[in-house]
């Protein structure tokens, strides 16, 4: 039938009114909400093609709609659930409306039922009311309009049923929380205005209200105003600011009859032009006079007329805006306003009991000052006076922190205005007042205001508008530089804090803006030049910065690293080509690196090598600098960066890894990461590919390590300089582990064969201890270090694994434009994985398999969970193996859990508890033990979700254990941490439901 | 209960908001009056589909603990003087304790002073070790007390 009525309009109006009688026939009684969607549809679409026929029946039609309304399902739920009862009301919505024909009788049903104490009947009513206004036209609605006015009047102002909402700060503000009927009526209010203008003087001429307004004379202060009065004020403002958005002859209307009358009760005259523009000398204005009704009220009306013109200013060009009246009554009011504003602001009364009146001045001084251009009423030394007003807020006073937060966000808005309104002269005196000043903010020393508040509102302010961020940025600059100089130079520990506030808000606000703004990366490229220049200064000064240890010292180079390595990612490869020319520059004319930097060749390396590590302890801080920032460069770098001179950088880096700097570490892998795998071009001395690099790295880590994995020349005289050497030797070997291990992550993220090798070499490490087919090699080595040195280069070994497996985010990830190969860590997983276990079998020291778990841990918990359901058969006996010996010491709670985590990841996953059934009572074996895991509540927790888990699988594996679960469950009962507690009480139940709801056993 | 409801009409009061809590990770969790009546407050009444806490028969301050010397004492109040229901609830309760903590605590459960007309006959029977095993021996008291401790149709 809807078809029909679609397709076949003109044969189906042929039919006439036995059509409509029918579909009269056919509608009446219905109750399927299916069929109801589709009988609203077809009167929607009847009433569109047929007028004719309508006519006599349109009484009878909606005598039959009108029964639907308001929509109302007495079905219980879940039945019906293909049709929604929002779309059926909107439907019968749209076939109300379908009409003018149906005006008569819906009009005053809808009236009728607004009247019903039902609030949905009410808020669908009013969603009707304002849908129908718009399609029905002007002249039909004309006769209703008093009915209307009188039911609105009595939603809005006479019963209003908005809430005060609780938050405290928004107590004082008149914010209103209004009910879904409040709002509906707004809506309905604003579409009445707009289709029939009369209506106005309905409101205008309305008793109650101008009542209501001489009413308000009587509260002096906000807090006189009992609740309910604070109601209707907020209702009759919303009611009026509804009246005036509606176009320029509404707001002529009601300014002509509400705003003299509002500034009287203010007690403000017209601005004499005589009058001094002293703002300072506040003579009359004392605060008291203000009563907060009027003044509310007159707020809404400013902010609706600015509102009116925003939405004028953006669809027509030209129009006498200034003639109009309201215009010309509000600028002659102006300046008086905003002395009043300003005037409340200065009160200093204490923060709290004002802060209504604080709002209100700050969101009038607002409004005044964000309308558009030209067509603003107040002139420009008022505007000018504003600014400056709000500034002088933010620089002069923290501690009315409602004040100062408010303030800043009226200066954030009128910033974004003035951007939106492309409004030149204003966008200046704002740069002039404004920015200026938060700038010198910036830097100033002295303020009262803390400095990570005077950081905000630069950055703030500066986010409104590219230049004035540019600004911004150059405030913070400076004031970097000078801070700077007064940790090097003076040594001067205050400016420490400082200076790492400062960096990280670069690195933390600014750069991230500049990122999501796009286009020039100056900001960026500038600021990393400038460091290096920095730094540059200081080693032509031959200054070493004091204090080398002292914490905030490494927190300062820390943050140093953070801005350095963010602004040089953000860079294109042409900036970074710069920063790193620049920054090899610096590095290799400083004395220490220009003395060794130029000899090449491996042959060299070792003995440099050898006597940076005795020269460690006297190598001054001033290098640790440089190499950490270059490292940070680097580690940022774009894989297409060119970089010169790589032979030296990478021994550069070789050699101070060597000594235990981490950074360099990371440098190094980035760099192995990041190395194109062929050179092109001839001047291959001074670039080069990624093999020769490796040739390097390996040759150079040989020569000290002893390593003859990779190539079999065990020179003898580095036999002789390890014996030497001894104590520095084991740290030697750390260090290389530690390097081997982000090489390894650097090879392994793009997906490099030689990973095998680095691994291998990982691996012998870790079985370093006394197997006799591996540890030949190692004899010497053997010797050199005593037991527990060993010891610990096993652990450090394994934990490599987890430095391989796991994200950084100080390197290699893809912010830092690593190379990334999909499916890395799969693909470790399943080489590596046989290996390990093949170990774990032969390996005969009890240390060496613990350590090999713990190797295999670290692997097990960084892979994807998918890669290892596969093979979870196979894994689960040594993941538990793996627990037992883990959980023998403290340290490893974290390996723990980190195992826990994806032992409970394969119990939660179908397949993995296909496999988890074989091993069902070993695994709750082992679980059960681990609830009571003295040292860590995570664990606890989680091997008592696990057990949980365990419950679910097939009955009879489960059955035989119930009985030592539910007895180590009734311990966890009394564990001391309360949610480990309550994770029991779930596990109890779910074991012992299994048998019967009785938890007896 | 073909006797019809002993209460038909109870107030209902509103559920209160959980509160999460942020416990600070190193120090023990002491047993609080607040956790025992997150573990109780959800038991529903024997007669109607509402919770105990909705209808106002427990409420946090009802609830005593005493950690040291293992000792946990509730106190309800029945909807109504006569309320036969009342020997139930406390069953529940005695029960659903049970579950939740461990053997060594004592629990004590009593009716309001003033609010059971027989109050001091129901507090013995609730905390007379026999009579409770008995009750719940019986295959209809043991169903009811089930049903409320597990449903889930609040």
């Amino acid at each position: 039938m809807e078809c029909l009525l679609d397709r076949y309009a003109g044969a189906m109006a042929d039919l006439g009114d036995n059509l409509v009688y029918g579909i009269c026939e056919a509608i009446d009684g219905e109750k399927d909400p299916q069929c109801l969607l589709l009988v609203f549809h077809i009167v929607e679409s009847l009433a569109q093609l047929s007028p004719g026929p309508l006519a006599n029946f349109a009484e009878d039609l909606f005598e039959i709609l009108g029964c639907y309304f308001p929509i109302h399902f007495t079905h219980p739920k879940g039945e019906d659930d293909d049709v929604k009862r929002e779309e059926l009301a909107r439907a019968l919505m749209l076939a109300f409306a379908s009409t003018p024909l149906f005006e008569p009788f819906s009009i005053p049903l809808l009236l009728e039922k607004l009247s019903s104490s039902l609030p949905s009947a009410k808020v669908e009513s009013f969603k009707y009311l304002s849908y129908c206004t718009a399609k029905y036209g002007p002249e039909r609605m004309a006769k209703h309009a008093e009915a209307l006015w009188a039911s609105l009047k009595d939603t809005t102002y006479l019963s209003p049923q908005s809430m005060l909402s609780m938050e405290p700060e928004s107590m004082s503000r008149m914010n209103f929380q209004e009910s879904d009927v409040m709002t509906e009526a707004f809506v309905l209010l604003q579409e009445v205005i707009r289709q029939y203008g009369e209506f106005i003087s309905l409101i205008i001429g309305d008793n109650d209200i101008n009542a209501f307004l001489i009413s308000l004379n009587q509260y002096k202060g906000f807090d006189d105003i009992p609740l309910q009065v604070k109601q209707k004020l907020h209702a009759v403002g919303h009611i009026l600011s509804a009246c005036a958005k509606a176009s320029a002859a509404m707001c002529n209307k009601v300014f002509e009859s509400f705003f003299p009358f509002l500034m009287d009760g203010l007690g403000l005259s017209v601005a004499q032009p005589s009058q001094n523009n002293s703002y300072l000398d506040e003579e009359c204005f004392s605060l008291a006079k203000f009563k907060f009704g009027p003044l509310y009220l007159c707020i809404e009306l400013i902010a609706a007329c600015k509102s009116l013109t925003l939405s004028l200013y953006n669809c027509t060009s030209i129009h006498d805006f200034p003639h109009q009246r309201w215009c010309s009554l509000l600028s002659s009011f102006s300046e008086s306003l905003v002395k009043a504003f300003v005037s409340m602001l200065r009160s200093n009364v204490a923060d709290n009991e004002q802060s209504a009146y604080v709002y209100c001045g700050v969101k009038g001084l607002q409004i005044l000052a964000t309308f558009p251009g030209s067509f603003t009423p107040v002139s420009k030394s008022v505007n000018d006076n504003i600014f400056l007003e709000l500034v002088s807020i933010i620089t002069s006073d923290s501690n009315k922190t409602f004040e100062w937060t408010s303030a800043l966000k009226a200066l954030v808005e009128i910033g974004f205005s003035i951007d939106k309104c492309l409004d030149s002269e204003k966008a200046a005196s704002f740069e002039s007042t404004v920015v200026e000043k938060i700038v010198s903010l910036i830097s100033s020393l002295d303020s009262a205001i803390p400095l990570s508040l005077r950081l905000q509102a630069a950055f703030e302010i500066g986010a409104t508008r590219k230049d004035f961020m540019l600004r911004v940025v150059r405030g913070l600059d400076e004031s970097i530089d000078t801070n700077f100089s007064a940790v090097f130079d003076h040594g001067n520990h205050k400016s420490d804090e400082l200076t790492i506030k400062l960096l990280d808000t670069y690195s933390q606000k600014v750069l991230p803006w500049f990122l999501e703004i796009g286009g020039s990366e100056e900001v960026q490229l500038n600021f990393a030049l400038r460091i290096w220049d920095k730094i540059e200064n200081f080693r032509a000064l031959n200054l070493s910065p004091p204090e080398f240890t002292s914490i905030s010292y490494q927190d300062l180079l820390g943050a140093t690293m953070t801005a350095m390595k963010k602004a040089v990612a953000s860079c294109s490869e042409e900036s970074q080509e710069i920063i790193i020319n620049k920054a090899s520059g610096v590095l290799f004319s400083s004395t220490v690196f220009g003395s060794m930097g130029f000899k090449s060749g491996s042959s060299i390396l070792k003995e440099e090598g050898l006597q940076q590590t005795q020269n460690y302890g006297n190598s001054s801080g001033r290098d640790e600098w440089l190499t950490s920032l270059f490292a940070s460069v680097v580690v940022a770098l774009r894989p297409q960066t060119g970089i010169s001179n790589r032979k030296m950088i990478l021994q550069l880096f070789i050699t101070s890894l060597l000594n235990g700097h981490v950074p360099s570490a990371h440098a190094l892998g980035s760099l192995v990461n990041k190395l194109p795998l062929e050179t092109k071009g001839i001047k291959s001395s001074r670039s080069l590919s990624l093999n020769e690099a490796l040739d390097m790295i390996f040759h150079s880590f040989v020569g000290t390590c002893r390593d003859d994995s990779t190539s079999g020349n065990d020179g003898s005289g580095v036999n002789i300089n390890s014996l030497r050497l001894n104590t520095s030797r084991i740290q030697l070997e750390f260090n290389t582990v530690i390097g081997l291990a982000w090489i390894g992550k650097g090879l392994l993220m793009r997906g490099h064969e030689k990973v095998k090798d680095i691994t291998m070499t990982l691996l012998s490490f870790l079985t370093l201890d006394c197997e006799a087919g591996v540890s030949k090699q190692f004899q010497n080595l053997a010797e050199v270090l005593d037991e527990e040195g060993v010891h610990q280069l096993m652990k450090c070994a394994g934990d490599a694994f987890h430095i391989i497996m796991s994200d950084s985010g100080e390197c290699l990830n893809r912010m830092y434009h690593a190379t990334v190969r999909p499916l890395y860590k799969q693909r470790f997983f399943s080489t590596i994985m046989p290996i390990l276990l093949s170990l774990v079998v032969k390996s005969e020291s009890s240390f060496v398999r613990s350590m090999l778990y713990r190797a295999f841990a670290h692997v097990v918990s960084d892979t994807p969970l998918t890669a290892i359901l596969g093979e979870a058969k196979k894994l689960f006996p040594i993941l538990l193996e793996c627990l037992s010996t883990l959980s023998k010491d403290v340290s490893d709670k974290g390996i723990i859990y980190s195992v826990l985590l994806v032992i409970s990841g394969i119990l939660l996953d179908k397949n993995g508890q296909e496999a988890a059934v074989e091993n069902a009572s070993s695994i709750v074996n082992q679980l059960i033990e681990l609830t009571a895991y003295p040292h860590m509540m995570a664990v606890r927790e989680t091997a008592i979700q696990c057990l949980v888990a365990v419950s679910e699988l097939p009955h009879a594996r489960v059955y035989p254990l119930r009985t030592k679960v539910l007895r180590t469950i009734s311990k966890a009962l009394d564990d001391p941490k309360r949610i480990v507690r309550q994770e029991a009480v779930r596990c109890r139940q779910a074991w012992a439901s299994i048998a019967s709801r009785s938890i007896h056993f | 209960m073909t006797l019809g409801l002993i209460n038909a009409n109870p107030v209902v009061h509103a559920k209160k908001e959980r509160v999460a809590r942020n416990d600070d990770s190193h120090a023990e969790d002491a047993v609080d009056p607040l956790e025992i009546y997150d573990y109780v407050r959800d038991i529903r009444d024997p007669e109607h589909p509402y919770s105990l806490e909705q209808l106002s028969v427990l409420s946090e301050e009802s609830i005593t603990v005493d950690e040291k010397l293992g000792r946990i004492l509730i106190t309800f109040t029945p909807t109504i003087q006569h309320c036969s229901m009342a020997t139930v609830i406390g069953l529940c309760l005695r029960e659903k304790l049970k579950d939740c903590f461990p053997p060594h605590f004592k629990v004590d459960i009593k009716v309001a002073p003033g609010s059971h007309a027989n109050e001091e006959s129901v507090n013995k029977q609730l905390n007379d070790k026999e009579r409770v095993a008995a009750a719940l021996e019986n295959p209809n008291l043991r169903q009811l007390v089930d049903e409320c401790l597990y449903s889930s149709e609040l």
